[in-house]
């Protein structure tokens, strides 16, 4: 395996969780819905998809069950902002909050028991070709989920009328409730499936990237999820790039270190906010862009009138 | 109600404490830790220590612990709760306790205090700390041994002299087998994200080193190493469960009998503050782990440093040893002083990095 | 859908009081299941939660320490939030203003004197308005929404205050370890009164941010416009009055008093600058903020009992061996019920379409 082989590897695996959990909160905030939760329901994902892979001795029934898990979750902040129009902001953080601590006493026991690992994809002959062999035939299965899922996203918002709907709910919720559409319906249908993927994305992380369970594993990476979404300005190809873009500017920021450079790393580290926020200026500076693009209900609690 | 029985058993214990020849109470003994006690690293260790405590002295003792304290107002008011709460002895098990420990142990003259690595002492407040150089040079003559690149990785934490004792000796004890042996170093800035340290390992291994230590807290790294077939040494634990093919040895962080020692030194009066304890392999502070994945005479050459760091014949830093710079720091048979030691800020030759100053 | 929201003509007075309280009585109930089933008795861990912490001095001293940045920053936030500006980054505020308050103290040790400490104040609340300024100008001139760039500026704070600690601010005699000089004696926010223990005067500043603001927002003209704007930004336009000051207004007082929490924790409470200054502060406080309804009195209250849990989490940790996810979990409890009994308050609550049986068991 070459270099740079192996680096691209490494930063598709660093990539993954990221554009996972990004593309569900994707689809949240295009119904019009923020949820700051992720953190919380990406580590319940983590707890679960790991307590579920020892309970059954299947790293795949424990991916199930990192799915479930914070889809789940994520119905309470689902339940509080959406039946009883709490407010999302202050909803989202007390979800990270009570996450954080709950997927600390579920996985207690499981501290330091050897984890299962999601085997990679073995494909003789394909996965053997020199440079992309492995990059495209030889890794995890969750890595083609992340892939499958940026295209099914693009499909979904773009491409079929349910999309359409539910975009259409993100930009003016009133008027779509006007039209007959079933706001509340459509808006729990996305953060659950926006749970079901930081779920996922945590089952991720505590089942392929370092197969363990430890409290906090998911070290803000939930966080980085939300900036992904606003730095893609809300595309889903947008997410994927920035993904990979994050991963390559972590993993680069250790390989200059392994060659002695001498670069702060707290410059590299914040570069990919600091973009997010330059994008952010530009997009929103272009308001033909921003109108296309940002939901413009985002946040803001939807209660029909009767 | 609650308040009437607490005063109830106050007057109960007070008419109680005039009955003389009373059977002797327990002291208590509580433990201050930064992260959670099952971090399967730094805190863990700690905690098994308590545990010790508990099983050798359990009938004297009885022990407390407040577990992901963070450092700064926190660590003070957890501190100050320890000190009312009647702890004979407190334990405060970070270097960024260090200020509040100060703090509260002058505020309570009567509780004492212990604080592990760092610098500042009272009266009432030790210091202490582990010598973990020690297993670093051995671990290091293990790589020279095992590599066949002639390039270890290393990932370092912060650049505090605690984690450049340990890169410069492991450096060290690898020239003393392959004098043109070298060491990459990747800071993480963490003790704790297993998922870094291991991204971190993938860098190194990815840039041709064969063999990696680690002085970050996770089974990231060995995991790593155990999936991409070289070897690795476990930090603070033995980590062989996450890495059964790569771990070669473990070096283990064994508070225990420390607590036991001091605990015991509470219980006959025999307690001194003001001093800074600085202990080694030779007073089981710390451990080796088992020798494993390597030959005979390997484990063999490894097994006598680590007789002759116990008996003190070997001392990591004892000259002739050249900064990187190319400067000379140490004469021939000259040792380092402890002083320069835990200030040390400097690379010794061999290590392909720049110390981040 | 299962349950049905009626808008309230008005702000229901009934629930206004009785939330609060419906609130509390739920968290009690779920906390003492909870406690039940980790098989710790309920009344000794409620108990310990919410009483033992308020029976001696040095531990209520210890709450105004910890409830102080809490309330000084969610009085700021009321503001933001009232006026519909929507900071959340004021994590960033509070660090940033922990920065340039200690500018004098790290960089010019041997000033010292009366003037000191009034000084790093004011630079402190001028470094957090200032960086709240930032997502205020992206609003008004790009449009940009305020709730991602200002989330976004709280990383990029962070990571300057620990590159900073490691790096040039360095305390040079500390061992290569991440932190800055000890400030001098001068330096330090003194306590209320020589005689106390820990309390500084850090939560005095958090309840005569509370008084001002409370008497700004409900007897001033200016309050009569955060209010208008917020509630209604075109009403306000007719009214005369300018969102787009508006924003800088909300944004910068927010991030003046949170920028002030910061150089008061910094030198009242912890005495030099490390990598990490705040266990979230500017996170916990956008719940005080709405845990006490955007009034500032109520936050007040608000910051105090958040302070508690905290409190009563490490009692019960040490007297009851409750692990300290459990204190956390009870947080989120908690909040949860808090936020949702709110809505009782504006909105009438009808159970519908299928019926009340279902309703009860959906969701």
């Amino acid at each position: 395996m070459g270099i740079a082989e192996s680096i691209l590897l490494t930063i598709a695996t660093a990539a993954t969780p990221l554009l996972i959990a990004a593309l569900g909160e994707l689809v949240v905030e295009r119904s019009g819905v923020l949820n700051l939760g992720v953190e919380g329901m990406m580590v319940m994902g983590a707890v679960c998809g790991f307590a579920g892979a020892a309970l059954t001795g299947s790293a795949w029934l424990g991916v199930v069950a990192g799915i479930l898990a914070g889809a789940v979750f994520s119905l309470l902040f689902a339940f509080l902002t959406l039946s009883i129009a709490t407010n999302q902001v202050a909803t989202g953080l007390s979800l990270t909050i009570l996450g954080l601590g709950l997927s600390g006493m579920i996985g207690e026991s499981f501290v330091g028991s050897a984890g299962l690992r999601l085997p990679s994809l073995h494909l003789p002959g394909l996965s053997d070709i020199p440079l992309v062999g492995k990059l495209l035939f030889g890794q995890d299965p969750i890595f083609y989920m992340s892939i499958a899922l940026t295209a099914g996203v693009i499909w979904f918002l773009f491409r079929t009328r349910t999309g359409l709907t539910l975009r259409s709910i993100g930009d003016n919720h009133s008027s779509a409730h006007a039209l007959g559409i079933p706001v509340i319906r459509y808006r729990y249908l996305a953060v659950m499936f926006g749970g079901a993927c930081a779920g996922l994305a945590g089952a991720h992380l505590s089942l392929v990237y370092t197969p363990q369970w430890v409290e906090n594993m998911t070290a803000g990476r939930g966080w980085i999820a939300l900036a992904l979404v606003v730095f893609a300005s809300w595309r889903p190809l947008r997410v994927l790039a920035g993904a990979y873009l994050f991963g390559a500017v972590t993993i680069g920021q250790l390989h200059a270190q392994a060659l002695g450079l001498g670069i702060p790393s707290q410059l590299l580290s914040s570069l990919p906010y600091l973009a997010t926020v330059v994008v952010l200026v530009l997009i929103s500076r272009n308001r033909r862009l921003t109108m296309m693009n940002t939901p413009a209900s985002l946040g803001r609690a939807f209660v029909p009138d009767r | 109600m609650k308040r009437i029985a607490i005063g109830l058993a106050a007057a109960l214990a007070a008419s109680l404490s005039i009955v003389p020849a009373m059977a002797q109470e327990k002291i208590k003994a509580c433990f201050l830790y930064v992260g959670s006690k099952t971090d399967g690293g730094w805190t863990q260790a700690h905690d098994i220590g308590r545990q010790m405590v508990d099983k050798e002295l359990g009938d004297k003792v009885e022990t407390s612990f407040l577990e992901n304290v963070a450092e700064g107002p926190d660590a003070e008011r957890a501190i100050e709760r320890f000190a009312r709460s009647g702890c004979a002895i407190v334990f405060t098990t970070s270097f960024g306790f260090m200020d509040q420990t100060v703090a509260v142990a002058a505020k309570f003259p009567d509780v004492k205090f212990e604080h592990a690595t760092g610098y500042k002492t009272a009266p009432n407040l030790t210091t202490y700390n582990s010598r973990f150089y020690e297993g670093r040079y051995i671990i290091g003559q293990i790589a020279a041994k095992m590599s066949k690149t002639g390039v270890a990785g290393y990932i370092a934490s912060f650049p505090i002299p605690e984690v450049v004792q340990g890169i410069n000796s492991f450096i060290l004890g690898a020239q003393s087998v392959n004098p043109d042996f070298k060491l990459k170093v990747v800071w993480v800035n963490t003790w704790f994200d297993a998922g870094k340290e291991a991204d971190a390992a993938k860098a190194l291994i990815d840039q041709g080193v064969d063999i990696i230590t680690q002085h970050t807290d996770s089974t990231g790294p060995m995991q790593v190493a155990e999936e991409r077939g070289i070897h690795a040494f476990g930090q603070a634990f033995d980590q062989i469960q996450a890495g059964p093919k790569s771990q070669l040895t473990a070096i283990e962080d064994t508070w225990g009998p420390y607590y036991v020692k001091r605990i015991n030194a509470v219980l006959d009066g025999s307690w001194k503050g003001g001093e800074s304890s600085w202990d080694g392999l030779k007073d089981g502070i710390l451990s080796m782990a088992a020798y494993t994945n390597m030959p005979d005479d390997v484990k063999k050459m490894a097994e006598e440093t680590q007789a002759k760091i116990e008996s003190g014949e070997l001392k990591p830093f004892t000259g002739p040893i050249t900064k990187q710079d190319g400067s000379e720091w140490l004469k021939a048979g000259e040792s380092a002083d402890d002083g320069t030691l835990l200030g040390l800020n400097f690379y010794v030759k061999g290590v392909d990095d720049k110390l981040p100053q | 859908m299962r349950i049905e929201l009626v808008k309230r003509p008005q702000q229901s007075a009934l629930f206004s009081a009785l939330s609060p309280f419906i609130a509390l009585a739920l968290t009690l109930v779920a906390g003492a299941v909870m406690f039940s089933l980790l098989g710790k008795s309920p009344v000794d861990g409620i108990y310990y939660y919410f009483i033992d912490p308020l029976r001696e001095q040095w531990s209520l001293e210890a709450l105004t320490v910890k409830a102080a940045p809490l309330i000084l920053i969610a009085v700021g936030l009321a503001v933001c939030y009232s006026s519909n500006n929507w900071n959340i980054g004021a994590e960033g505020q509070f660090v940033i203003g922990g920065i340039t308050g200690s500018i004098l103290p790290v960089l010019v040790p041997q000033f010292q004197g009366p003037l000191l400490l009034p000084l790093m104040l004011v630079m402190g609340a001028i470094g957090g308005a200032l960086y709240a300024a930032i997502p205020a100008l992206l609003k008004t001139r790009f449009n940009t929404n305020e709730i991602l760039t200002s989330l976004m500026l709280v990383y990029v704070a962070q990571l300057f205050l620990d590159w900073l600690v490691r790096g040039a601010w360095r305390d040079p005699g500390g061992n290569n370890f991440p932190r800055t000089v000890t400030f001098g004696p001068d330096a330090v926010l003194p306590k209320i009164l020589p005689s106390q223990d820990t309390a500084n005067l850090g939560i005095v500043f958090a309840l005569l941010a509370a008084v001002i603001v409370w008497f700004l927002m409900g007897r001033t003209l200016k309050g009569f416009e955060v209010r208008v704007l917020g509630a209604s930004p075109r009403a306000g336009r007719f009214a005369g009055f300018s969102a787009s000051k508006m924003v800088f207004f909300a944004f910068m007082l927010s991030g003046a008093l949170a920028g002030l929490a910061g150089i008061s924790e910094v030198s009242g409470a912890i005495g030099y600058l490390q990598p990490t200054i705040s266990p979230g502060y500017g996170f916990t406080a956008i719940i005080v903020a709405f845990l006490g309804r955007l009034n500032p009195l109520g936050i007040i209250a608000a910051g105090l009992i958040l302070g508690l849990t905290y409190l009563g989490g490490e009692a019960a940790q040490i007297s009851l061996g409750l692990s300290d996810k459990v204190v956390r979990v009870f947080q989120g409890l908690l909040l949860f019920f808090v936020l949702g009994c709110d809505t009782l308050i504006h909105y009438r609550v009808r159970l519908a379409g299928f019926g009340a049986s279902k309703a009860a068991r959906g969701v």
